[in-house]
Protein backbone atom coordinates (compact mmCIF):
# COMPACT_ATOMS: atom_id res chain seq x y z
CA UNK A 1 0.00 0.00 0.00
CA UNK A 2 2.50 2.08 0.62
CA UNK A 3 4.20 1.91 -3.13
CA UNK A 4 0.62 2.75 -3.63
CA UNK A 5 0.58 5.63 -1.98
CA UNK A 6 3.76 6.57 -3.60
CA UNK A 7 2.54 6.47 -7.03
CA UNK A 8 -0.22 8.57 -6.67
CA UNK A 9 2.01 11.23 -5.17
CA UNK A 10 4.00 10.74 -7.75
CA UNK A 11 1.34 10.82 -10.54
CA UNK A 12 -0.24 13.92 -8.95
CA UNK A 13 3.51 15.80 -8.75
CA UNK A 14 3.93 14.57 -12.69
CA UNK A 15 0.15 16.36 -13.68
CA UNK A 16 1.56 19.45 -12.09
CA UNK A 17 4.86 19.51 -13.68
CA UNK A 18 3.73 18.83 -16.73
CA UNK A 19 0.50 21.06 -16.83
CA UNK A 20 1.00 24.44 -14.67
CA UNK A 21 2.19 27.37 -16.64
CA UNK A 22 3.76 28.99 -13.69
CA UNK A 23 7.53 27.99 -12.83
CA UNK A 24 6.86 27.66 -9.25
CA UNK A 25 3.84 25.65 -9.66
CA UNK A 26 5.94 23.33 -11.51
CA UNK A 27 8.81 23.37 -8.68
CA UNK A 28 5.71 22.33 -6.79
CA UNK A 29 4.94 19.12 -8.75
CA UNK A 30 8.26 18.22 -8.76
CA UNK A 31 8.45 18.54 -5.01
CA UNK A 32 5.99 16.29 -4.96
CA UNK A 33 7.10 13.47 -6.87
CA UNK A 34 10.15 13.56 -4.99
CA UNK A 35 7.98 12.98 -2.04
CA UNK A 36 6.74 9.67 -3.46
CA UNK A 37 10.28 8.51 -4.16
CA UNK A 38 10.61 9.06 -0.53
CA UNK A 39 7.27 7.51 0.79
CA UNK A 40 9.08 4.41 -2.08
CA UNK A 41 12.56 4.84 -0.49
CA UNK A 42 10.90 4.19 2.88
CA UNK A 43 8.69 1.32 1.70
CA UNK A 44 11.62 -0.57 0.35
CA UNK A 45 13.62 -0.22 3.24
CA UNK A 46 11.38 -1.05 5.94
CA UNK A 47 9.84 -4.15 3.63
CA UNK A 48 12.60 -5.77 1.84
CA UNK A 49 15.98 -4.70 3.11
CA UNK A 50 15.81 -3.37 6.74
CA UNK A 51 19.13 -4.57 7.86
CA UNK A 52 21.27 -2.00 5.95
CA UNK A 53 20.83 1.15 5.59
CA UNK A 54 20.76 2.12 2.01
CA UNK A 55 17.21 2.79 1.79
CA UNK A 56 17.30 4.95 4.82
CA UNK A 57 20.41 6.68 2.92
CA UNK A 58 18.44 7.18 -0.21
CA UNK A 59 15.58 8.43 1.44
CA UNK A 60 18.19 11.60 2.99
CA UNK A 61 19.68 11.89 -0.59
CA UNK A 62 15.73 12.75 -1.78
CA UNK A 63 15.19 14.84 0.87
CA UNK A 64 18.16 16.78 -0.12
CA UNK A 65 17.79 16.92 -3.62
CA UNK A 66 14.46 18.13 -2.91
CA UNK A 67 16.30 21.12 -1.01
CA UNK A 68 18.12 21.59 -3.97
CA UNK A 69 15.96 21.59 -6.61
CA UNK A 70 14.23 24.08 -4.59
CA UNK A 71 16.81 26.60 -4.21
CA UNK A 72 18.35 26.41 -7.96
CA UNK A 73 14.86 26.66 -8.99
CA UNK A 74 13.92 29.97 -6.94
CA UNK A 75 17.62 31.44 -8.27
CA UNK A 76 16.29 30.63 -11.62
CA UNK A 77 13.03 32.07 -11.48
CA UNK A 78 14.53 35.26 -9.83
CA UNK A 79 16.87 35.74 -12.60
CA UNK A 80 14.27 35.52 -15.14
CA UNK A 81 12.13 37.82 -13.60
CA UNK A 82 14.71 40.20 -13.14
CA UNK A 83 16.02 39.55 -16.56
CA UNK A 84 13.02 39.04 -18.53
CA UNK A 85 9.96 39.95 -15.93
CA UNK A 86 8.76 36.49 -16.92
CA UNK A 87 7.51 33.81 -14.31
CA UNK A 88 5.66 31.27 -17.00
CA UNK A 89 7.45 28.72 -18.77
CA UNK A 90 5.73 29.56 -21.81
CA UNK A 91 7.27 32.89 -21.90
CA UNK A 92 10.90 31.63 -21.45
CA UNK A 93 10.82 28.78 -24.40
CA UNK A 94 13.99 30.22 -26.04
CA UNK A 95 15.70 26.72 -26.17
CA UNK A 96 12.23 25.16 -27.87
CA UNK A 97 12.67 27.10 -30.98
CA UNK B 1 -4.66 0.91 14.66
CA UNK B 2 -2.13 1.23 12.82
CA UNK B 3 -3.18 0.89 9.14
CA UNK B 4 -6.04 3.14 9.94
CA UNK B 5 -3.41 6.39 11.05
CA UNK B 6 -1.92 5.01 7.51
CA UNK B 7 -4.70 5.31 5.40
CA UNK B 8 -5.42 8.73 6.47
CA UNK B 9 -2.29 10.23 6.29
CA UNK B 10 -2.49 8.31 2.47
CA UNK B 11 -5.81 10.29 1.90
CA UNK B 12 -4.65 13.37 3.34
CA UNK B 13 -0.91 13.58 1.37
CA UNK B 14 -3.01 12.96 -1.87
CA UNK B 15 -5.86 14.72 -1.29
CA UNK B 16 -3.62 17.97 0.04
CA UNK B 17 -1.77 17.07 -3.35
CA UNK B 18 -4.31 17.19 -5.77
CA UNK B 19 -5.69 20.68 -3.86
CA UNK B 20 -1.99 22.09 -4.47
CA UNK B 21 -3.04 22.39 -8.00
CA UNK B 22 -6.86 23.00 -7.83
CA UNK B 23 -6.96 26.10 -4.89
CA UNK B 24 -6.98 29.45 -6.34
CA UNK B 25 -4.64 30.90 -3.81
CA UNK B 26 -0.60 30.42 -4.19
CA UNK B 27 -0.41 30.75 -0.77
CA UNK B 28 -3.22 28.00 -0.28
CA UNK B 29 -1.01 26.07 -2.52
CA UNK B 30 1.58 26.24 -0.41
CA UNK B 31 0.39 25.21 2.50
CA UNK B 32 -1.20 22.28 1.13
CA UNK B 33 1.90 20.71 -0.43
CA UNK B 34 3.25 21.54 3.52
CA UNK B 35 0.13 18.92 4.95
CA UNK B 36 0.68 16.68 2.14
CA UNK B 37 4.73 16.67 3.27
CA UNK B 38 3.63 16.49 7.18
CA UNK B 39 1.33 13.48 6.06
CA UNK B 40 4.17 11.35 4.24
CA UNK B 41 6.36 12.14 7.41
CA UNK B 42 3.70 10.34 9.67
CA UNK B 43 3.56 7.43 7.39
CA UNK B 44 7.23 7.52 7.77
CA UNK B 45 6.81 7.22 11.92
CA UNK B 46 4.93 4.53 11.33
CA UNK B 47 7.44 2.80 9.57
CA UNK B 48 9.51 3.19 12.43
CA UNK B 49 11.80 5.87 10.83
CA UNK B 50 11.73 8.45 13.64
CA UNK B 51 14.60 10.76 12.61
CA UNK B 52 13.55 10.75 8.77
CA UNK B 53 10.15 11.37 9.51
CA UNK B 54 10.71 14.19 11.60
CA UNK B 55 13.10 15.83 9.53
CA UNK B 56 10.85 15.19 6.84
CA UNK B 57 8.06 17.09 8.48
CA UNK B 58 10.37 19.86 10.04
CA UNK B 59 12.56 20.50 6.72
CA UNK B 60 9.38 20.51 4.51
CA UNK B 61 7.70 23.05 6.58
CA UNK B 62 10.33 25.33 6.52
CA UNK B 63 10.61 24.87 3.24
CA UNK B 64 6.91 25.44 2.37
CA UNK B 65 7.35 28.36 4.87
CA UNK B 66 10.11 30.09 2.65
CA UNK B 67 8.19 29.04 -0.65
CA UNK B 68 4.92 31.18 0.55
CA UNK B 69 7.25 34.15 0.83
CA UNK B 70 8.19 33.66 -2.74
CA UNK B 71 4.80 32.92 -4.26
CA UNK B 72 3.78 36.26 -2.68
CA UNK B 73 6.62 38.20 -4.14
CA UNK B 74 6.35 36.21 -7.70
CA UNK B 75 2.52 35.34 -8.38
CA UNK B 76 -0.52 37.81 -9.08
CA UNK B 77 -2.99 36.34 -7.51
CA UNK B 78 -0.98 34.97 -3.40
CA UNK B 79 -4.46 35.79 -1.74
CA UNK B 80 -6.71 33.94 -4.34
CA UNK B 81 -9.18 36.91 -4.86
CA UNK B 82 -10.16 36.13 -8.16
CA UNK B 83 -10.12 32.54 -9.92
CA UNK B 84 -6.86 31.74 -11.29
CA UNK B 85 -5.94 29.10 -13.72
CA UNK B 86 -2.80 28.41 -15.55
CA UNK B 87 -2.58 25.54 -17.23
CA UNK B 88 -1.40 24.33 -20.71
CA UNK B 89 -2.33 20.82 -22.00
CA UNK B 90 -4.43 19.97 -19.31
CA UNK B 91 -5.61 16.75 -21.27
CA UNK B 92 -2.60 15.33 -22.16
CA UNK B 93 -1.13 16.08 -18.99
CA UNK B 94 -4.05 14.21 -17.37
CA UNK B 95 -3.52 11.28 -19.21
CA UNK B 96 -0.18 11.08 -19.07
CA UNK B 97 -0.27 11.03 -15.28
CA UNK B 98 -3.66 8.38 -14.74
CA UNK B 99 -1.21 6.27 -17.32
CA UNK B 100 2.04 6.42 -14.38
CA UNK B 101 -0.11 5.94 -12.12
CA UNK B 102 -1.70 2.52 -13.57
CA UNK B 103 1.34 1.66 -14.25
CA UNK B 104 3.00 2.34 -10.94
CA UNK B 105 0.73 0.84 -9.09
CA UNK B 106 0.12 -2.30 -10.87
CA UNK B 107 3.93 -3.43 -10.76
CA UNK B 108 3.57 -2.49 -6.61
CA UNK B 109 0.63 -4.83 -6.41
CA UNK B 110 1.60 -7.29 -9.19
CA UNK B 111 5.34 -7.89 -8.88
CA UNK B 112 6.78 -10.62 -5.88
CA UNK B 113 8.69 -8.10 -3.87
CA UNK B 114 11.00 -10.31 -2.28
CA UNK B 115 10.15 -10.54 2.11
CA UNK B 116 13.36 -9.63 3.84
CA UNK B 117 14.38 -12.24 6.31
CA UNK B 118 17.18 -10.46 8.62
CA UNK B 119 15.79 -8.92 11.72
CA UNK B 120 15.30 -5.04 11.73
CA UNK B 121 17.58 -3.24 13.59
CA UNK B 122 16.47 -2.18 17.33
CA UNK B 123 17.20 1.73 16.07
CA UNK B 124 17.04 2.50 13.01
CA UNK B 125 18.49 5.83 13.60
CA UNK B 126 21.41 4.77 15.44
CA UNK B 127 21.98 2.34 11.75
CA UNK B 128 21.84 5.71 9.79
CA UNK B 129 23.84 7.28 11.95
CA UNK B 130 26.89 4.27 12.23
CA UNK B 131 26.42 4.09 8.04
CA UNK B 132 26.61 7.78 7.32
CA UNK B 133 29.61 7.94 9.79
CA UNK B 134 31.44 4.44 8.40
CA UNK B 135 30.98 2.96 5.23
CA UNK B 136 28.52 5.49 3.65
CA UNK B 137 30.47 8.11 4.87
CA UNK B 138 31.16 9.09 0.98
CA UNK B 139 27.45 9.87 -0.02
CA UNK B 140 27.19 12.31 2.57
CA UNK B 141 30.75 13.83 1.78
CA UNK B 142 29.11 14.06 -1.80
CA UNK B 143 25.84 15.81 -1.07
CA UNK B 144 27.55 18.35 1.24
CA UNK B 145 29.58 19.32 -1.71
CA UNK B 146 26.29 19.10 -3.91
CA UNK B 147 25.02 21.75 -1.05
CA UNK B 148 27.65 23.99 -0.84
CA UNK B 149 28.05 24.18 -4.87
CA UNK B 150 23.78 24.77 -4.64
CA UNK B 151 24.53 27.69 -2.17
CA UNK B 152 27.01 29.50 -4.32
CA UNK B 153 25.29 28.79 -7.53
CA UNK B 154 22.06 30.14 -6.72
CA UNK B 155 23.65 33.37 -5.15
CA UNK B 156 25.79 34.28 -8.44
CA UNK B 157 22.52 33.15 -10.31
CA UNK B 158 20.32 35.16 -8.21
CA UNK B 159 21.84 38.02 -7.29
CA UNK B 160 21.46 41.59 -8.97
CA UNK B 161 24.56 43.15 -9.94
CA UNK B 162 25.92 39.60 -11.41
CA UNK B 163 27.57 37.81 -13.89
CA UNK B 164 24.09 36.73 -15.28
CA UNK B 165 22.01 39.95 -14.49
CA UNK B 166 20.98 41.34 -17.98
CA UNK B 167 20.41 45.36 -17.08
CA UNK B 168 23.91 45.51 -15.70
CA UNK B 169 26.24 47.90 -18.05
CA UNK B 170 29.90 45.74 -18.28
CA UNK B 171 32.80 47.68 -17.57
CA UNK B 172 34.39 46.42 -20.96
CA UNK B 173 31.20 47.76 -23.14
CA UNK B 174 31.47 50.90 -21.30
CA UNK B 175 35.17 51.37 -22.27
CA UNK B 176 34.57 50.33 -25.60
Amino acid sequence: MFLVLAAALFAVGLFGALSQQSVVMVMMGLELMLNGVIVAGAAFWYFVAPARADGQLLVLVVITAMTVEMAMGFAVVTLLFRARDADMTDMAAELKE
Amino acid sequence: MQLAVFAMCAVVAVASGVAVFRVDSMARATYALALSFVAVGVAMLLLGLAYLGVVTILMMVMEMAIMAVFMIMFMMNPAGLMPMSMLHNKRGAQAISLGVFLVLAAGALLVPWPQHRAPRPADPTRAVGEAIMESKMLVMVGVGAVLFATIVAALVLAAGRSRYDGNVTRPSSEAR
